[in-house]
């Protein structure tokens, strides 16, 4: 039966409020259980050995002394992984290669960042365990390194990979480069748009790489049995994507392996992919034994994917009366070691909010010898919003129209078109605008060294696989389960939703995560999918269980099922009807199950489409101390169309979570490499993500414009409210300080030197 | 290398345990003892997770060593609330949706409850100062703060 | 990590014996902030630790002949609680209180803040600018040495194999001094010093300054004492011209280095920013005003 979408007009009961999340007290009391949390009998602890280069030939390795070490009960390296064929599996934008992730997860050939991993070893205490990393020997031929976009696409640059011939350019290239891939979207003529301009900008732009900062690092347990049967607990974002990963990488059949859900300690993107499972997994097949890996903060840092830095120039033409007629740009962004920078993603987002008639964005997925990079909060968009949005704040001035003014008057609504093809089909942007526009603050007065800058932001969001299961209990409570691992309060979200749809008190609905053998498959817990698409499969499983008990209604009065109705937890007699019964409750539903068919159960499978983009527009007063360079935020006022808020508090934690890495996206965060290609970084002092005392409140205007296919007409909340920040806040300290930073981060020192001139 | 036997107080309860000098206490909560509410998101001081009271102080579990633990007083999550009955920091921190992914939550209710027994009506700069040793990358702190100065007003008031 | 002794010393000599006498490398554990933080990375590889944190005199706090004797091994927590003291020294509170965050505060010390010999330690250069004597116990009996002479490089001190600082003086206080230390950073908190200056003022019935005394921290190899940037404030009411006198010397005296955390550039600058702001926040409260 199909999901009935949204009635407008009804109004709801639960959807909307705050309740407490069902993970709330073990998380607040410590017995939640993460990754790192679980012990399991006869344990023991694996390492991993890494890279001290950044790039090098690996003529051998000698693991001999390490295996004699006592306490050693295995090691591995990339010789223990079956290889795989180099292809691009999957549609272009998230495709992947299987050849370069196992190469990711053990090097073979060569090491392409310093911190790569080589070898690991599983003993009897974490000590044995690093001691015997120590004795592992690994003969290296040092090359050159190369860690910047621009450096990395010049000729003559070091090579990673020595056959990469880039994809997308007819004819191909004949020389090999590190420019894995081209793309390009084109609309209309630019030559033309650009002649109607009145005024042109045209800028370059850099961006730092920047990591997620979850502050749970990697960690799993995996316990692989002398049937090959195997079971991993692990901290990700989607349970069923490791399982289907850590099973290719290992040769496994997936069914032989069973992954569980342990809570994740924050992801946002970061843990979508698999680092230590297939390692913790090789080590247990080889040692019998369960093996626990944690990856300490530094092995985050310098191994695990965060997002591309990049290098772009954005070009864009407005005409006096404030219409956008043209805008050229190329994106070059940072794969670090392997292909699969979001460059497609910002180079289709860069222009998504406008509706532009001609225009072109070209991008460039470049590798380097850093780590791997992986997606993080509506990867790419951010990146190429920093241009974008800036140059359009530029335009505003020169033009002399306020910038909220000129994105509403080119803003897209449902029907305009996108760069890549099919049009909007939601409307949302405007209303964000709108909602700054009349904001008290946006109208607050400013001081000396203080300035106010805007942005806005598109993000696609995703649909999906997912599986839902709704089963009755006995008493009449129900139990929910999903398979989208919960990363910011979607159990609750998930209950929310069931309530409503069942007409029964939230309380009495369990929301859970299923393991991979207990329900059907569900993509990840990300692009902003799981209240849209996993919350469609619930709701439709729901309306099974309402259809199965309008039945079971219908035999225990001896009625035709026509004659009942669903409302409000209870089975009720159309009005009118003849007989007299009284509404049967869910609870007496249940009860009664045995003699009325047996257990009350649906599952329901999704793939679902139809899901609405985020918008986001936003604000930011900085005041800039013109002796230090130093930027403090003032204030803050974000605004995001969430379509129909399910759980109002989540949600507008949700957009704050966004801003505040946005802000750290803008001032201080980045990578730092010395001369080696060494990080000199890699720790939470030196990688600095905004601490409490550096913030002011968030203020959140929860804009809704529901989108009809979804029950209750969520849209996905999670992502957009990252792509804004940063150019908001350069356009903030442009007003304070009169100087336009190209540059992120905006630390003191740069800022200070632009002042100074 | 033989191991140093160890008589501390944890969470009002006598507990001894073996390690080796140079394991954090941390670790020893962790790994020899089974108590995984205090966790490890850095290793180095610098993100709060491991947050612990030591003889009344409040001090991050990793920067100290196991050894030092002798004879001390030691309180985690694991001891702040009384059976079934959460403490009204906990209780503030559920109502005002004061966390999403949860790993910062135990370093910051220790923290959060530090503060509120030295000073039960700190300022908002006050407790964003004070709680700059606890990381958070989920929620941008908002509802943090507003849920320790919430519990903080019921402190006063009862 | 291989073999490990940990003592736990009741008195400075015993604590100085075990220094002197190891065989392998030893090391002082009082907060053990920076400690672990290096034996975890295999920066510093021990085979002795001695906890002083057992020993009366490295941890109390008292008053002694009208200023203060502060034990090497007090937690920055303790010193900023003691209301006499933090009334007295307000600038060393301003560099207690912003050794990394409450947690770290709760075991950091003013000892190991010093003899870490970080070029940044924020403790340093308001212990400089105070005038504080370090009492030194080594196997040769105890001698005093100003605090500026201890540190001489980055993580290197003046100090002889089995010696430790086992405490601090801190003079008294004439009427009308005040101190303060700032220190730049790019987060409020949680940061280290890319630039910390600390300024120790006293004035006359007047309002005319004294003496003064200017120490940098984060702007070379260790932090410095600037008797020069002193006396550009002595003899004046610390108007505007003898600040951008100050500013001009504290910027000239730093040596600093391009790092990740600030260029050279910046430094120099914000050297001379921090001095006078540091002396505008000391004149205040030595005039009574906070």
């Amino acid at each position: 039966m199909l999901t009935k979408t949204m009635d407008p007009a009804k109004v709801l009961k639960v959807v909307g409020t705050s309740p407490v999340r069902p993970d709330g007290v073990p998380k607040v009391t410590g017995q939640a259980v993460y990754g790192a949390d679980t012990i399991l009998p006869g344990m023991i602890w694996g390492k991993i050995l890494r890279s001290p280069h950044a790039h090098a030939r690996i003529k051998s390795i000698d693991t001999s002394k390490a295996a004699a070490l006592p306490g050693v009960k295995a090691i591995v390296t990339g010789a223990d992984l079956p290889d795989h064929k180099f292809e691009y599996v999957g549609p272009e934008r998230v495709a992947v290669n299987y050849w370069h992730m196992t190469r990711n997860i053990l090097a073979r050939e060569k090491v392409l960042y310093e911190g790569h991993a080589i070898a690991a070893v599983a003993a009897t205490t974490p000590a044995i365990a690093q001691q015997a990393l120590d004795l592992i020997h690994v003969d290296y031929e040092i090359l050159p390194h190369v860690i910047d976009v621009d450096e990395a696409m010049k000729p003559g640059a070091p090579l990673l990979f020595e056959d990469m011939i880039t994809r997308g350019i007819e004819p191909a290239p004949t020389t090999p480069s590190n420019i894995a891939k081209r793309l390009e979207f084109s609309v209309g003529d630019l030559a033309k748009g650009f002649a109607e301009a009145d005024e042109v900008v045209e800028m370059s732009f850099t961006t730092a790489a920047v990591h997620q900062g979850y502050i749970e690092p990697h960690s799993c347990v995996a316990r692989y049995g002398a049937d090959g049967q195997c079971e991993l607990w692990s901290a990700s974002q989607g349970h069923f994507v490791v399982r289907a990963y850590t099973a290719k990488l290992l040769g496994m059949d997936i069914g032989s392996l069973l992954v569980h859900p342990a809570e994740i300690g924050g992801g946002f993107g970061g843990k979508t992919v698999v680092y230590v499972e297939p390692v913790a997994v090789a080590l247990s097949k080889k040692s019998g034994l369960p093996v626990k890996i944690m990856m300490s903060r530094e092995d985050v840092l310098k191994a695990t994917g965060p997002t591309s830095g990049a290098s772009m120039t954005v070009k864009i033409g407005v005409t006096k009366a404030g219409k956008i007629v043209a805008a050229d740009s190329t994106f070059k962004f940072q794969a670090g070691a392997f292909p699969g920078s979001p460059v497609m993603n910002g180079a289709m987002c860069a222009y998504a909010c406008y509706d532009i008639p001609n225009s072109r964005a070209v991008g460039y997925d470049v590798v380097s010898n850093r780590p791997k990079s992986a997606a993080y909060r509506a990867p790419g968009s951010p990146i190429s919003a920093f241009g974008v949005e800036s140059v359009l704040d530029i335009l505003a001035k020169k033009i002399g129209m306020d910038p909220l003014e000129l994105r509403y008057k080119n803003a897209v609504s449902a029907g305009s078109p996108t760069a890549w093809g099919p049009k909007h089909a939601h409307d949302g942007f405007k209303e964000t605008i709108e909602a700054l526009m009349k904001h008290p603050s946006y109208k607050i007065p400013l001081g000396k060294n203080q300035g106010r800058g805007v942005a806005s932001g598109f993000w696609f969001n995703g649909g999906g696989e997912s599986a839902a299961t709704l089963h009755v209990n006995e008493d009449g409570s129900v139990v929910v389960a999903t398979g989208s691992m919960d990363v910011g309060g979607s159990r609750a979200s998930m209950a929310l939703m069931a309530a409503e749809t069942l007409g029964i008190p939230y309380d009495k609905v369990r929301s859970t995560v299923a393991d991979t053998a207990s329900i059907g498959y569900n993509h990840v817990t990300g692009g902003s999918r799981v209240t849209y698409a996993t919350g469609i499969a619930v709701v439709q499983a729901c309306n099974t269980v309402i259809e199965d008990m309008r039945g079971r209604a219908a035999l225990t009065w001896d009625v035709s099922i026509d004659d009942v109705i669903w409302e409000d937890g209870h089975a009720k007699l159309v009005a009118g009807h003849a007989g007299d019964h009284a509404p049967l409750s869910l609870a007496a539903i249940a009860a009664k199950r045995a003699v009325t068919g047996g257990p009350i159960v649906a599952e329901a499978a999704v793939n679902a489409g139809g899901m609405a983009p985020g918008f986001s527009t936003q604000f930011y007063d900085v005041e800039v101390d013109p002796e230090t360079g130093h930027t403090k935020i003032l204030r803050v006022v974000a605004a995001q169309d969430v379509g129909r808020a399910i759980h109002h508090d989540y949600c507008e934690g949700q957009i704050q979570g966004g801003v505040v890495q946005g802000i750290g996206w803008a001032l201080n965060e980045e990578y730092v490499y010395d001369k080696e290609g060494h990080l000199s970084n890699a720790g939470f002092l030196d990688y600095r993500i905004p601490v409490a005392s550096d913030l002011p409140h968030i203020d959140v205007v929860m804009v809704e414009v529901p989108n009809p296919n979804h029950p209750f007409g969520a849209k996905g909340v999670g992502e957009v409210n990252i792509v804004p920040p940063m150019a908001a806040i350069a356009n903030a300290i442009e007003q304070a300080t009169g100087k336009r930073m190209t540059s992120l981060p905006m630390s003191p020192p740069k800022v200070l030197a632009a002042i100074d001139g | 290398m033989s191991k140093h036997h160890i008589t501390t107080t944890i969470n009002n309860n006598p507990v001894e345990f073996l390690c080796e000098p140079h394991q954090p206490l941390l670790d020893v909560l962790r790994d020899e003892l089974g108590m995984t509410g205090t966790k490890e998101g850095c290793g180095t001081g610098d993100c709060g997770s491991c947050s612990v009271t030591l003889d009344g102080r409040l001090v991050c579990s990793c920067l100290v060593l196991a050894v030092e633990a002798e004879g001390k007083t030691i309180q985690t999550i694991e001891g702040m609330a009384q059976g079934d009955h959460l403490h009204v920091l906990q209780r503030k921190f559920l109502e005002h949706a004061a966390l999403q992914c949860g790993i910062c939550t135990p370093g910051f209710l220790i923290a959060a409850r530090a503060l509120l027994e030295r000073n039960a009506n700190p300022t908002e700069e006050e407790v964003r100062f004070w709680l700059a040793g606890n990381l958070c990358r989920c929620t941008g702190y908002q509802k943090i703060i507003e849920a320790v100065l919430d519990a903080a007003k019921e402190i006063r008031g009862a | 990590m291989s073999v490990l002794r940990y003592e736990t010393p009741a008195t400075v000599e015993a604590a100085a014996a075990l220094l002197a006498s190891a065989s392998g490398p030893a090391r002082v554990l009082a907060g053990g902030t920076d400690m672990l933080v290096q034996m975890r990375s295999g920066r510093v590889k021990p085979e002795l630790l001695v906890d002083v944190k057992h020993i009366s005199e490295m941890t109390s706090l008292t008053q002694e002949n009208g200023g203060w004797r502060i034990g090497a091994a007090v937690n920055c927590m303790a010193l900023v609680e003691n209301k006499a003291f933090a009334s007295e020294w307000p600038g060393v509170i301003d560099g207690a209180n912003l050794v990394g965050s409450v947690q770290v505060r709760g075991r950091a010390t003013l000892g190991g803040n010093l003899c870490n010999a970080s070029p940044a330690a924020d403790s340093v250069p308001a212990m400089i600018a105070a005038g504080a004597v370090a009492s030194v116990v080594g196997p040769n009996g105890r001698r005093d040495v100003p605090v500026e002479q201890i540190n001489v490089g980055p993580g290197k001190t003046s100090l002889q194999k089995g010696e430790l600082v086992a405490s601090f003086f801190l003079p008294s206080r004439p009427a009308h001094s005040g101190d303060a230390y700032l220190r730049f950073t790019p987060r409020s908190e949680m940061d280290i010093a890319v630039v910390g200056a600390g300024v120790n003022l006293t004035l006359d019935a007047h309002g005319v300054c004294t003496a003064a005394r200017v120490s940098l921290g984060a702007v070379a190899a260790q932090a410095l004492f600037l008797p020069e940037a002193g006396q550009a404030l002595v003899g004046t009411k610390v108007d505007e011209a003898a600040l951008d006198a100050l500013a001009a010397s504290a910027s000239a005296a730093a040596k600093p280095i391009d790092d990740k955390r600030g260029t050279k550039a910046f430094r120099i600058k914000v050297a001379g920013v921090l001095a006078k702001r540091a002396a505008i926040a000391a004149l205040a409260r030595a005039k009574g005003i906070n």
